[in-house]
């Protein structure tokens, strides 16, 4: 696949998957105050696969709508861990506390992307991201120090994520061109970034982080290889859509 | 949305208690109320008004997080980007809501702890449209733009009452509320206008959601009790069937000049401008409302896994050996 579209897919994908995850906590929040975060940062992640969506469209892809709502698993390049259930609310943290830290510093290195559609979009939506690493700092910091329970259920939670955290950054056969046309950085420079920022947070925690080096990246997302989680989700959010494909809703 | 006058009326064998307060201070606040002042948390009032209050908002609150369930569903399968981000919008201001109203209960004296804990235990009650299910996305439209506008005129009504976190509590939701008639609107004209499949969904909706909505300002006054001092007080702004005729006014144009009809053969506005409808069964209501009805058991089951499933974390939020964060805002 060329490039830009290779990589503007994964973007886009991670962000309407994970979007529609955390939707999914309204009414089921361990205290409204987070039912309504969860809510807001669903509606901010949305909004930036929208944004990703159109600049596809601008290369000659489908509709937005189109593309978000019609596709099966095997066509979407998210990676695994956006796909995965809410779980319960240390999953859903730890998720959000991991992805987002990547997703900031991503964006913020897309900001300075050579394709500059995609660098416009990435200044704007870096400034949104900054909030959602500090609803997950503030929450893990506080629940990564609170009751004895608190810290099993985190360092649980940290420990089953972090294989699927590491599949963020699995690289597809566009990566080499990604890097050279400057693009983007590249994966494994991120995937560097990443674990400084989150080390560094978590070292203020009674939370342990494992060595990442003896971990293993459950990957495949990028390249169309799903958790049996997806498609279901998938058909759910297009229920409506397909009643009537010829409708404007 | 969502809260409706259908479930705050005084129990007929409920005593008034008012021969216990003291004379001098009850006639102070009456005359204050009389002149239009607000009551505030700090200043006197009876027993039957903090009650009745607490009851009230508390409801109103249960409300608005029961009532974002129904929509909520449909927040997963909100056909395309444009609905679905305002289905996340609409729902998570009534979340939002329900923020705010438990802060303006607990200015009484009543926890929110206590206020989840008697919702989920059916001590308190929330309004009754919700016990009912939303089988298609054209149910939760209908919801968005008819259950909301019913709230708007309750709650227009009620922002003029006596108690002052109330009121402003509710000023600022009715401005939320008039964004929701908006979505909703825009929402049911989409289908009502659209596709036969679409047009089909719609009105069959309507037809399910129709004998709720006449329930949804509560009995006839004709069946009310004590609703003159709770108007005296300003606790209750317009009778249940005032706002019943507000509604059809304002609305049952609307749903004809889009094409849709209603399941009421009796339903029309006679020579002296009233509404003239079938009576609700209001039997059903009672049946309904006392916890017999098709979602009750899932709306409360949601809520308390809701509540369990957080519990750890609100243990963890109360340690004092936590480290202390500094807050978002």
């Amino acid at each position: 696949m060329n490039p830009t579209l290779d990589l503007l897919y994964r973007l886009a994908d991670d962000q309407l998957i994970l979007g529609h995850r955390n939707s999914e906590w309204n009414g089921l929040g361990p205290i409204l105050e987070e039912d309504i975060a969860f809510s807001s940062m669903a509606q901010d992640k949305l909004g930036h696969a929208l944004q990703l969506y159109t600049l596809l469209h601008e290369l000659g892809e489908a509709e937005p709508d189109t593309v978000a709502f019609t596709r099966n698993a095997p066509q979407f390049h998210c990676c695994q861990l956006t796909e995965l259930p809410i779980g319960e609310y240390d999953f859903s943290l730890i998720r959000h506390f991991l992805f987002d830290h990547a997703e900031l510093l991503r964006f913020e290195a897309l900001a300075g992307s050579s394709y500059e559609p995609l660098a416009q979009v990435a200044r704007k939506v870096k400034g949104e991201l900054k909030y959602h690493v500090l609803h997950a700092n503030t929450w893990v910091k506080r629940l990564g120090s609170a009751t004895e329970e608190a810290i099993g259920r985190m360092q649980a939670a940290l420990e089953f994520t972090l294989p699927y955290a590491l599949g963020i950054f699995e690289t597809t056969d566009a990566e080499p061109d990604i890097i050279r046309s400057g693009l983007f950085i590249g994966e494994a420079e991120l995937q560097a970034r990443w674990e400084a920022s989150i080390g560094k947070v978590l070292a203020q925690t009674a939370l342990t982080l494992p060595d990442l080096r003896t971990l293993t990246p459950v990957g495949g997302g990028r390249r169309g290889q799903h958790t049996e989680y997806l498609q279901p989700l998938l058909d759910e959010m297009a229920e409506v859509f397909r009643l009537d494909p010829t409708a404007d809703w | 949305m969502y809260g409706s006058a259908s479930t705050h009326d005084i129990p007929a064998k409920a005593t008034t208690g008012l021969e216990n307060e003291d004379p001098i201070l009850l006639a102070e606040f009456e005359a204050r109320i009389a002149r239009g002042e607000k009551i505030e948390p700090t200043d006197w009032m009876p027993q039957l008004y903090r009650k009745q209050l607490t009851r009230m908002i508390e409801q109103h609150a249960h409300s608005e997080i029961i009532g974002s369930l129904p929509e909520g569903t449909w927040i997963t399968r909100a056909p395309g980007f444009r609905r679905k981000m305002a289905q996340m919008a609409k729902v998570q201001d009534e979340v939002g809501h329900a923020q705010l109203l438990y802060s303006a209960a607990e200015t009484l004296g009543k926890t929110r702890e206590q206020m989840l804990s008697d919702l989920v235990n059916g001590k308190s009650k929330y309004s009754n449209v919700f016990n009912y299910p939303t089988p298609t996305w054209a149910d939760s439209n209908v919801i968005s733009w008819l259950i909301d506008a019913g709230a708007i005129v309750n709650q227009m009504a009620n922002a003029k009452g006596s108690y002052g976190p109330y009121c402003r509590a509710l000023d600022r939701i009715c401005a939320e509320e008039a964004f929701h008639l908006k979505y909703g609107h825009d929402a049911v004209v989409h289908m009502a206008t659209g596709t036969p499949v679409q047009r089909k969904m719609m009105q069959e909706a309507l037809n399910r959601w129709w004998p709720a909505i006449m329930t949804f300002f509560g009995p006839s006054d004709k069946m009310s009790v004590h609703t003159e001092i709770l108007m005296r007080w300003k606790v209750k702004m317009a009778t249940n069937d005032a706002c019943r005729q507000q509604f059809l006014d304002m609305y049952v144009p609307k749903i004809w000049e889009i094409g849709l009809t209603l399941p009421d053969a009796n339903l029309r506005k006679n020579e002296d401008g009233v509404w003239e409808f079938t009576e609700p069964d209001w039997e059903d209501f009672k049946r309904v409302i006392n916890g017999d009805g098709p979602c009750n058991a899932e709306r409360i089951a949601v809520r308390r896994a809701a509540e369990e499933n957080g519990a750890w974390v609100r243990r963890a939020l109360l340690q004092p050996q936590a480290r202390y964060v500094r807050p978002l805002a």
